[in-house]
């Protein structure tokens, strides 16, 4: 029996044993670090919680979370307004045959490397950019926009990606959705903009909500769109995490931050499962 | 009337939304041709003396030959551990089932830096030192789950009496697995594989903390970073543009001709 058991699991066994090792035992060293002291520059063996209670009585760590947490909701919220149109115009009146290729034209720059997508914004937003060359030049301001180097600049930078990402799952959510749910509230008198609001919208909550939780975890989690476009003036919580392997080597810091950073993707998981529970309801 | 008046909101808006999202992609394109020294207004150029610099600059070269090889080794290794674990939780009815498929998927939902953190803490810990063999297993951490995710979700059940057939003519599972199974799923396979490879291709975090000496394209690009705006960066940036275009068409392209099938 034993070995007809290992017979069937054999071929799992690979995936799950790489992901123990590498992915799971690796977050334990982390936690275990996350309780270490760094003393004068050498590590010391200790199981307390000072690590976390010097994050939160050190206003400047504080400051960094707060500002990945407002800067990803202000990117999920922007994201999802700016996207749900857009995947509406494609789903409703781009004729059918040329949707497909409407919608890979909308996330073709998606597939610019990560790095060099950051880096592209600055050509737009920087000081010498092409927004300021062009406000310059029509005379709408006097001195270039510092947009660069603030958070506008990072949330921009993300915006673009994550809208890319939520045209794409909202569309999808779209063509799932039956015509005859519109068609029976048109039926019953309802205008378009309420069968709008009353029908499709509620419908496609879960797959919005999926979306948003998927930007808000990506946004939080990304260390370079900020330090390249927000720049080092207002940090987030991953420039803040790399400061301190950079600069300090101080893993202890580090580690403690990162189960941090992982306990609020946590939480918006939590939230998100909750608010689709009593959607359903 | 109105009709007209709300068709062509839709329109205006659509054209801004995709202006938007090309405005920054086309700016680093045309400057990547710039022929001054700043990739800024106004445009003088055409040129391709950037390109040339690019191509004639051995650490970019070594550093994309180097993120070839470590997405195409790992995407291949994620791709085979994903699709023997999807291939048999979908077949086989083994125990906690629910249990091994979320644990599979569990590195999806932590973000990259942190699983690149704690691989630095484990390797630091035990002593192995970092080269693109520890850039590679963090992608394929990363990617199996990918993998094991597209896969299963493509195995119907329409495929078993396929198999079913090639047991009862005497083949061993492995046997049927390579010569049966794998060759109906070959689309989704592909396209994971194909996925991966960008996905690793592009990956900067991991690659970032868990290489040293020898590093991969996306930290080159971020050396290049540090100098400042120049059209050689825009130049470089344009090509890894063009690789992972490339790459995803041919992921298309293999889940388009499925589809039409």
């Amino acid at each position: 029996m034993r070995e007809h058991l290992w017979q069937q699991w054999r071929f799992v066994a690979p995936a799950l044993l790489w992901t123990i090792a590498f992915f799971l035992v690796p977050l334990a060293f982390m936690a275990v670090m996350s309780l270490w002291d760094r003393v004068s520059g050498s590590l010391i063996a200790t199981w307390h919680l000072d690590n976390y209670v010097e994050f939160f009585t050190k206003p400047h760590l504080v400051k960094a979370l707060l500002n990945s947490l407002e800067i990803s909701l202000a990117v999920t919220i922007i994201s999802i307004v700016l996207a749900y149109p857009l995947a509406w115009i494609i789903a409703v009146r781009v004729p059918a045959r040329w949707q497909r290729a409407a919608l890979v034209l909308a996330i073709v720059p998606f597939w610019t490397s990560y790095v060099v997508r950051s880096y592209s914004w600055l050509l737009v937003l920087g000081k010498q950019g092409i927004v300021n060359s062009f406000l310059l030049s029509v005379g709408a301001i006097q001195e270039p926009l510092m947009i660069a180097s603030t958070r506008y600049a990072t949330i921009i930078g993300f915006v673009h990606f994550f809208v890319m990402l939520l045209t794409l799952t909202i569309y999808a959510n779209l063509k799932q959705l039956s015509p005859n749910y519109a068609k029976a509230a048109a039926d019953l008198g309802a205008s378009p903009l309420r069968t709008f609001w009353h029908v499709t919208l509620p419908l496609t909550r879960p797959g919005i909500m999926v979306g948003a939780f998927l930007t808000f975890v990506l946004c939080i989690g990304d260390y370079i769109t900020p330090k390249i476009l927000g720049g080092s003036n207002e940090l987030v919580l991953p420039q803040v995490i790399m400061l301190q392997i950079g600069r300090r080597a101080d893993f202890p810091s580090a580690a403690s931050m990162s189960i941090i950073l992982m306990l609020v993707v946590v939480i918006a998981y939590l939230l998100c499962m909750r608010w689709l529970k009593m959607d359903r309801s | 009337m109105r009709a007209q008046l709300k068709s062509s909101i839709a329109w205006i808006y659509a054209i801004l939304a995709y202006g938007f999202i090309f405005l920054p992609v086309a700016m680093l394109a045309l400057f990547s041709f710039q022929d001054s020294r700043l990739p800024i207004m106004p445009f003088n150029g055409p040129t391709l003396k950037w390109y040339e610099s690019v191509l004639a600059d051995d650490r970019l070269i070594d550093a994309m030959i180097n993120s070839l090889a470590v997405a195409l080794i790992s995407s291949l290794l994620a791709v085979v551990l994903g699709f023997l674990a999807a291939h048999t939780l979908a077949r086989k009815n083994l125990p906690a089932k629910g249990f091994q498929r979320a644990l599979l998927t569990a590195p999806l939902t932590v973000s990259y830096l942190i699983i690149a953190l704690g691989l630095l803490i484990m390797f630091n810990a035990t002593g192995i030192s970092l080269s693109l063999m520890t850039v590679g297993v963090g992608h394929v951490v990363i990617n199996t789950p990918l993998c094991f995710a597209i896969i299963y979700s493509q195995m119907g059940d329409h495929q078993i009496n396929i198999e079913r057939a090639a047991y009862d003519l005497g083949a061993s599972e492995i046997k049927t697995l390579w010569l049966v199974s794998a060759p109906i799923m070959m689309p989704s396979i592909l396209a994971a594989f194909f996925l991966s490879v960008t996905f690793s291709w592009d990956e900067f975090i991991i690659a970032f903390l868990l290489s040293r000496f020898d590093v991969t394209l996306p930290v080159e690009i971020w050396g290049m970073l540090r100098s400042g705006l120049s059209p050689k960066t825009n130049a470089a940036g344009s090509l890894v543009f063009l690789v992972s275009i490339v790459m995803m068409l041919l992921a298309e392209l293999i889940l388009f001709r499925k589809v039409n099938k």
